[in-house]
């Protein structure tokens, strides 16, 4: 129960931020924080659980943000009501993608170019058919009720995704404890040797999807409702795609806590060197393109598994762990 | 619906667009192929190659064919350093470390770029870019032509150089079995920004072969990177002749389904032939190995 | 080109966002006291896909801040404080810098450039009754949305299109009516697809059969396709409403192609009326009309101003003239209103009648925080320069159509 208490306590801790921090600036920044860990958290559990390096997560981030903004703007659909079927399409999305790409027998770098693929095709499908609005977009129309999912404070938009957020760390924290999650670890360990042992791989990369896709998508509907616009170039363009892997990979990928570590610390290194390199256009991303080099070459396990490291020595120096990294 | 002429003259169009293309995927697929990476950096390096070009031509006048032979070893350097010096070291020979720090390092180009040269479009305008052959049905433009050559140039300097040189026989070893060409004395690190090098320098061509028709800001390689990726995939991961059909292909492919489709939604045509290789036959048209 | 939608790209995936808490506590030294003064938040996508036109827009708010603060500031507030923000071309990064400005007490906001940051903008300042004013976005819902905070200093796009529309059946007509069939060539996004749509709307009306419409995405690498299709069709009129790259593309494949329409008609071309474009390629502008948004070519100051931008070695492009006018446009509602707050700022904007600007839009006047006389104007390259064809007030030339052989 040690992993439920740390999710306990981490969420807690951050719960009450608001209640010490007013400023609308740093919770906006918190919101778009929780935002890219949640889709970092979805990508987390296909790629850092099950090995499947996904390069296309924008395909599920931008179905949950469109259903979320189509049902509502077309359909007249309550919003909250249209949350919840952005996540279901948004998962639905990856079981197809997902049942094609597995039942072909796709890994590695196939697997990671043919999700980006499909991501392209959903942009750009998205960016002529009239129900998305093609290329205008489609904007929620203001209304700040909480019958519209939409509040005047900052704050509870921020709880709203702590909430999310606090639910993804439970599936992961879950996924580790069941035997699907011992599976989905099995196979990206060694999936033929899984096979060998009666796993059968393909459903359970198929089941990892579709979790993985339906945590993206939330995301994506957050996004929505929080910004009220969304286009092509915003749900199903590349950048989505990199930022949920990159946070998990950053923060330390088939970790519980990865995603969300991942997040704060890509968030604040942009705010950083934005700060450090001032106004000049692009010096802020060379600093930014730097460290995440850096932090490769020193943290390859990402920075929990640095975390552990340093733990590891600190605690118990002996000469056989020093040696072993 | 549309006349012989005008399939004829985008088919036409799609070859010579494609044989560009085929350079760009010509240099991820050597780098894919031995070093079994997928370059993120590789659109990043294209845009700092067109502006070399652009450099040369504004500041040395030197025409941009010409400039290749200078802009192609400068880069073949860059492109080895990149690998021995920062790639490699910082990736501790882990797959994905690598393709993270070619993001990473895609970054840093970019926006040096963005940082020395600013956002804005820049061209040249030489006195041939708007000469052309007349065909009757239509018009060839010379500089495109040019390029389409040059590009087979180059396929065949890049075959020879595998086939015909000891470096050439260490690259297919490493790329083939790693472990026993180090065993047999091949220093593998070397190889590999051999190899980085020579696929950087592919691009650095195919910049000087882009620069009379088209045109440069510190983006413009992304619009390449992603038609490369697919043509890597549709002509076999690795596979140098692959790169160069594929391409090709995939320049018609675009042109035709423009022609069908319109220009926007034509460009799906090109992912969903990259979804069916993949699906049915992720080898590729000339891949061995899956 | 108004309105450039982001194709976002790997750059950007940092994606912005507001500040850190080391920020929120490193801001008090930002905001030094300088006795009294005026904070203005100047927002544009200086870094990500829209930095051209970004950079372009903060050049001239500066320069308007400048020139204020040279002259003694605004009177009874001291000189105006320019707090720079950067919307990293997208609507979160609008978001984040719209936090940040009002923490620091801006007492407005300037620019957005592009329709989604602006939407995201208006909608994030709106929360603290902070005025804002679009300099470019051209979608029509930043106005419609009945946000009281927000106003919009430039034409929206119907007023665009029907200016557009007007015009070139006027020019048509005083020829005596060799125009008839038309092809359009439009990117994909909000801008081109819009302007698409009304055009494809309205042109049967005066007289025009379109023969085709040919959306393409941003970026498009060829455009051999495209003008091998106007080639084959032959229309009399192509008009084009690109961004800058693609313009430029198309207008140099025309060139090799051959293919010479009795004239190139564009709205909102993003290479049409381009100082950059007529001087690199004087052969492929020329006797190019556009329908744009144009600086007032009689008026001394922004005659003045041309000279200023380009004696730093820079283009005199749109954004710059049309972000100078909204920081006038501020400046001279905050000495109207005598003082930084909100309430009595957003009053001052409503019954502004500001003439001091260098747009040929005549006297403010905002109805529904939209500026009722802005309107674009036309223009055409001759002479390799770009005169203003109509409207007749304003004109310097007469339009040069069909385009002599």
């Amino acid at each position: 129960m040690r992993g439920l208490l740390q999710i306990a306590v981490v969420v807690a801790v951050l719960a009450a931020v608001p209640l010490v921090v007013q400023s609308n600036t740093t919770l906006n920044f918190l919101v778009v924080t929780l935002l890219i860990a949640l889709a970092g958290q979805g990508w987390n559990i296909l790629g850092g659980y099950g090995g499947q390096y996904s390069f296309g997560h924008a395909a599920f981030f931008g179905t949950g943000a469109y259903v979320t903004a189509i049902l509502q703007v077309r359909y007249g659909v309550n919003a909250w009501l249209a949350f919840g079927a952005g996540i279901v399409l948004g998962a639905a999305v990856g079981g197809v993608i997902g049942a094609l790409t597995f039942r072909a027998g796709l890994r590695g770098s196939y697997f990671a170019l043919v999700s980006l693929a499909f991501a392209e095709v959903l942009r750009i499908v998205a960016s002529v058919a009239p129900i998305t609005g093609a290329g205008v977009g489609t904007l929620v129309k203001l209304d700040l009720r909480v019958e519209a999912l939409q509040f005047q404070s900052r704050a509870v938009f921020y709880w709203v995704i702590l909430a999310l957020v606090a639910v993804s760390l439970l599936v992961a924290q879950r996924l580790e404890r069941t035997r699907f999650g011992t599976w989905l670890i099995a196979v990206r360990e060694n999936e033929d040797a899984a096979k060998a042992l009666g796993v059968n791989a393909t459903q359970v990369k198929l089941g990892a999807m579709v979790i993985s896709a339906a945590i993206t998508a939330a995301a994506g509907c957050f996004y929505t409702q929080y910004f009220l616009f969304v286009d092509s170039g915003i749900a199903f363009g590349t950048r989505m795609s990199i930022e949920a892997l990159l946070t998990p990979i950053i923060g330390g990928a088939g970790t519980v806590f990865g995603p969300l570590l991942g997040a704060l610390v890509v968030q604040a290194l942009g705010e950083g060197a934005k700060l450090v390199a001032g106004d000049a256009p692009g010096l802020s991303l060379i600093v930014y393109g730097c460290v995440l080099v850096l932090v490769i070459a020193f943290a390859p396990r990402g920075l929990i598994g640095l975390v552990e490291t340093i733990y590891r020595r600190v605690a118990r120096p002996t000469k056989r762990e020093a040696a072993h990294d | 619906m549309f006349s012989p002429v005008i399939l004829i003259t985008a088919i036409l169009n799609g070859l010579l667009t494609g044989a560009v293309y085929a350079l760009v995927a010509l240099g991820l697929t050597l780098i894919y192929g031995v070093l079994h990476i997928i370059n993120f950096a590789h659109g990043a390096l294209l845009s700092a190659a067109l502006f070399a070009a652009f450099f040369a031509f504004h500041l040395l006048g030197l025409d941009p064919y010409l400039a290749a032979l200078l802009i192609a070893p400068i880069f073949f350097g860059f492109g080895y350093a990149l690998q021995r010096l920062i790639i490699g070291p910082v990736s501790h020979g882990d797959d994905r470390n690598m393709l993270l720090v070619t993001l990473g390092l895609s970054v840093v180009i970019e926006n040096v770029l963005l940082y020395a040269f600013r956002a804005d479009t820049r061209t040249i305008d030489l006195p041939y870019a708007f000469q052309t052959i007349d065909l009757g049905f239509t018009f060839l433009p010379i500089p495109r032509l040019i390029g389409f050559c040059l590009v087979f140039a180059v396929a065949l300097v890049l075959w020879a150089i595998m086939r015909r040189t000891d470096v050439g026989k260490a690259i297919r070893a490493v790329a083939k079995e790693k472990l026993g060409a180090q065993l047999a004395g091949i220093d593998v690190a070397h190889i590999y920004a051999i190899t980085f090098g020579l696929g950087t320098a592919c691009v650095a061509i195919a910049a000087c072969l882009l620069i009379p028709t088209y045109y440069v800001n510190p983006t413009v390689g992304d619009a390449f990177v992603l038609i490369a990726f697919t043509i890597v995939v549709l002509g076999g991961m690795g596979s140098v002749p692959g790169a160069l059909v594929g391409g090709l292909l995939i320049g018609v492919v675009e042109s035709l389904s423009g022609l069908f489709l319109g220009e926007s939604l034509g460009q799906i045509g090109i992912f969903l032939i990259f979804i069916a290789v993949l699906l049915v036959r992720p080898t590729g048209l000339f891949g061995a190995r899956a | 080109m108004p309105d450039r939608k982001s194709p976002f790209t790997r750059r950007e995936f940092i994606a912005s966002s507001a500040l850190v808490g080391a920020a929120s506590l490193a801001m008090p030294s930002i905001l030094r006291a300088q006795g009294a003064g005026v904070k203005l938040g100047i927002l544009h996508p200086v870094s990500g896909a829209l930095s051209y036109s970004g950079t372009q827009g903060r050049l001239g708010a500066t320069l308007a801040i400048e020139e204020i603060n040279a002259a003694g500031g605004i009177k009874g507030l001291g000189k105006i404080d320019p707090l720079l923000g950067d919307a990293l071309s997208t609507p979160e990064g609008g978001t984040a810098e719209v936090e940040k400005m009002n923490s620091a007490g801006v007492a407005a906001i300037v620019g957005g450039y592009a329709s989604a940051v602006c939407l995201a903008v208006s909608q994030a300042a709106s929360r603290y009754d902070l005025p804002y004013v679009v300099d470019v976005g051209v979608a029509d819902s930043i106005v419609t949305r009945g946000l009281k905070n927000t106003f919009r200093f430039g034409p929206g796009f119907g007023v665009i299109a029907k200016t557009a529309l007007e015009n070139l059946a006027a020019i048509n007509d005083a020829a005596g009516k060799p125009a008839k069939t038309v092809m359009i060539v439009h990117e994909d996004s909000l801008f081109g697809s819009g302007l698409a749509k009304l055009l494809n709307a309205q042109l049967p009306a005066h007289g025009f059969q379109i023969l085709e419409t040919i959306p393409h995405p941003t970026p498009t690498r060829d455009f051999n396709n495209v003008v091998l299709k106007i080639k084959a069709q032959n229309p009399d009129l192509v008009i084009p409403a690109d961004y800058y790259n693609e313009y430029v593309l198309l207008a140099r494949t025309m060139q090799q192609q051959k293919v010479k329409p009795k004239g190139i008609y564009s709205v909102l071309g993003g290479a049409a009326s381009s100082y950059k474009f007529v001087k690199e390629f004087p052969e492929a502008a020329k006797y190019i009309m556009d329908c744009n948004h144009w600086f007032d070519p009689r008026n001394p100051k922004a005659l003045a101003l041309k000279k200023k931008v380009e004696d730093k070695g820079q283009f005199y492009t749109y954004e710059v003239y049309m972000n100078y006018s909204c920081v006038m446009l501020v400046a001279d509602a905050l000495a109207r209103a005598g003082s930084a707050d909100r309430a009595k700022l957003t009053a001052a904007l409503e019954s502004s009648t500001f003439s001091g600007h260098v747009m040929p839009y005549g006297p403010t006047k905002f109805v529904n925080g939209q500026n009722q006389g802005a309107a674009p104007v036309n223009t055409q390259v001759l002479d390799n320069d770009i005169k203003v064809v109509l409207p007749a007030n304003f004109a310097q030339a007469k339009p040069v159509f069909p385009m002599p052989a």
